[in-house]
């Protein structure tokens, strides 16, 4: 093993000792110096995963997210420099934490989490104004053929529980009280400008949504959805900047 | 006195931090220049660019990488330099600094800046890897002393001797971490003084100053922990004007990366900085 694997090795492994071949000037136990590196490293990596996830650790408390964190690390070391990609998969590893099975929304909260920091550092895309959709959509003409491409922050979840109320009532110290848990929502996720915005939509908006993201043109996308207020869907895309391209997919003769 | 191509003014400097963000562009203080991570802003949009953009047509910029590894014993990471390159071609930073230390082996990214065992065979890698970074940018470097805990046997070279080394046979410049060169000197009994006048001082083109943690090893003995999260020691400070007595002025970082306190108290702190820069150029 190399100098640099076994060093490795043991700074993401505590059972694992000091690598041979390293000592201290004033003759002190080399493995109470290797501990500031093995500190440095475990505990910038779970402080990396509690920035990402401060719902998350809100709501399991700080003493079990730093334990569960440590445990994803041992078996999920960074695998790019990039830390801010860091637990991009930590809802997996949470949904299937036993410990956490007593918070069963848990995992769709990181989810959420996860998203939103997607969101808040996708691509840049211009919108359309309300004039210009507004324009296009006065033509019925060209109505079906119509598609609809979307800002590339935008996201969507569908969780069997309350995600979105869950996860805004961490924003103000509100609490869970008044919550119906189980309930099923459908979160539209999105930066509109500078800030990262979390809707609740119908289960049929969501659908939607998820069928002009397939390329769907617009009549398509909202028939083969499950009912919803097709008007008020657009409204919502137009108003919070959604929408940055419509194209006319003409069908040759 | 330094003769090099790299363009921060001799003032003190800032970490631009997303907290301070508004602050920064609302007040516009007079700050010599920032200093970002650049891994931070190796994402595709949203708000770190746009702010960034707007601060970057209003003060210089030095851009600090902590990710390439540059004394990893297996290659550089082509896609990283990549990733560098796109931000030195959008902000067209005045300077472009990494650490003389390794953070990757393999695929794992470990996210602390590694010592190394400053032998041949390190020496020729490190500038193997220099070379590379200043060949695919197309600009020198400054490489920054690091802080350390443990030695290595296998050493040949003291640590001044290796960089100074590096930097003969890359041509890169020496970015001057005081507060590193304090820790290092306490935590290996070293004389800080000695180090500081053992390194090329005339192709330093950034300082950086910042606060430790005091600990001990499990001999009782002081350790001290770079931790970038306190006010800057009075040792170091003390260390930094010994600095500038033989370099000149020099574009001086404050940086503070945890434990952040409000903006004022680290703009107090670049003042102090300026203040010491402004007796270096009346000398000089």
């Amino acid at each position: 093993m190399s100098t640099q694997a076994a060093f490795a090795a043991a700074l993401l492994d505590p059972r694992l000792n000091c690598p041979k071949g390293l000592f201290s000037t004033n003759g002190a136990d080399p493995d109470s110096r290797f501990a500031v590196y093995r500190n440095n490293v475990q505990s910038s990596l779970i402080n990396a995963l509690a920035h990402s996830y401060p719902v998350v650790g809100q709501l399991v408390g700080d003493e079990f997210f730093r334990a569960m964190a440590a445990i994803y690390l041992l078996g999920n070391a960074p695998q790019s420099p990039l830390i801010k990609d860091y637990g991009h998969d930590f809802a997996d590893f949470i949904q299937s934490f036993e410990p956490a099975g007593s918070v069963p929304y848990l995992a769709d909260v990181a989810r959420l989490e996860r998203l939103r920091t997607l969101a808040y550092h996708a691509a840049d895309a211009q919108p359309l104004s309300p004039e210009q959709i507004g324009a296009t959509l006065a033509d019925p003409q060209t109505l079906s053929e119509l598609t609809v491409e979307l800002h590339p922050s935008l996201k969507l979840l569908t969780s069997a529980f309350a995600v979105v109320s869950i996860w805004a009532a961490h924003q103000h110290n509100s609490t869970l009280a008044g919550i119906d848990l189980d309930h099923g929502q459908h979160a539209l996720i999105l930066r509109n400008g500078l800030d990262v915005e979390v809707f609740v939509i119908e289960p049929g908006a969501s659908a939607f949504i998820q069928n002009l993201q397939n390329g769907q043109p617009l009549i398509q996308a909202a028939e083969s959805a499950p009912a919803f207020d097709l008007g008020q869907t657009l409204a919502q895309l137009i108003s919070h900047n959604a929408i940055t391209h419509l194209h006319h997919n003409k069908v040759s003769p | 006195m330094n003769n090099l191509p790299f363009g921060l003014p001799p003032r003190a400097g800032l970490g631009l931090k997303t907290e301070h963000f508004r602050e920064v562009l609302g007040s516009q203080p007079d700050i010599g220049f920032f200093e970002v991570h650049a891994e931070n802003y190796m994402v595709a949009g949203g708000p770190f660019h746009h702010y960034l953009g707007l601060i970057r047509e209003q003060y210089p910029l030095s851009l600090h990488g902590v990710g390439l590894s540059i004394g990893s014993q297996g290659p550089l990471d082509s896609q990283h330099l990549k990733r560098l390159g796109a931000l030195i071609e959008r902000y067209q930073p005045q300077s472009f600094s990494e650490h003389l230390a390794w953070s990757s082996h393999g695929p794992v990214f470990l996210n602390d800046l590694l010592p190394l065992a400053y032998d041949t065979p390190t020496l020729s890698r490190v500038c193997e890897h220099i070379d590379q970074v200043q060949s695919t940018l197309k600009r020198p470097m400054l490489l920054e002393n690091p802080a350390t805990y443990l030695a290595f046997e296998r050493s040949t070279f003291d640590e001044a001797d290796f960089i100074s080394e590096v930097i003969r046979r890359t041509g890169c410049g020496l970015l001057l971490d005081v507060n590193n060169v304090y820790v290092s000197s306490i935590n290996h009994q070293g004389d800080p003084l000695a180090y500081i006048d053992a390194l090329p001082l005339h192709t330093v083109g950034e300082i950086h100053l910042a606060g430790f943690a005091e600990d001990t090893d499990s001999l009782g003995d002081r350790l001290l922990i770079d931790d970038h999260g306190a006010p800057i020691d009075h040792a170091v400070w003390a260390l930094y004007q010994h600095v500038l007595e033989r370099t000149g002025p020099i574009a001086t970082l404050i940086e503070r990366d945890n434990q952040l306190p409000a903006f004022s108290v680290l703009h107090a702190e670049a003042r102090q900085a300026d203040e010491l820069l402004q007796f270096a150029r009346g000398r000089s």
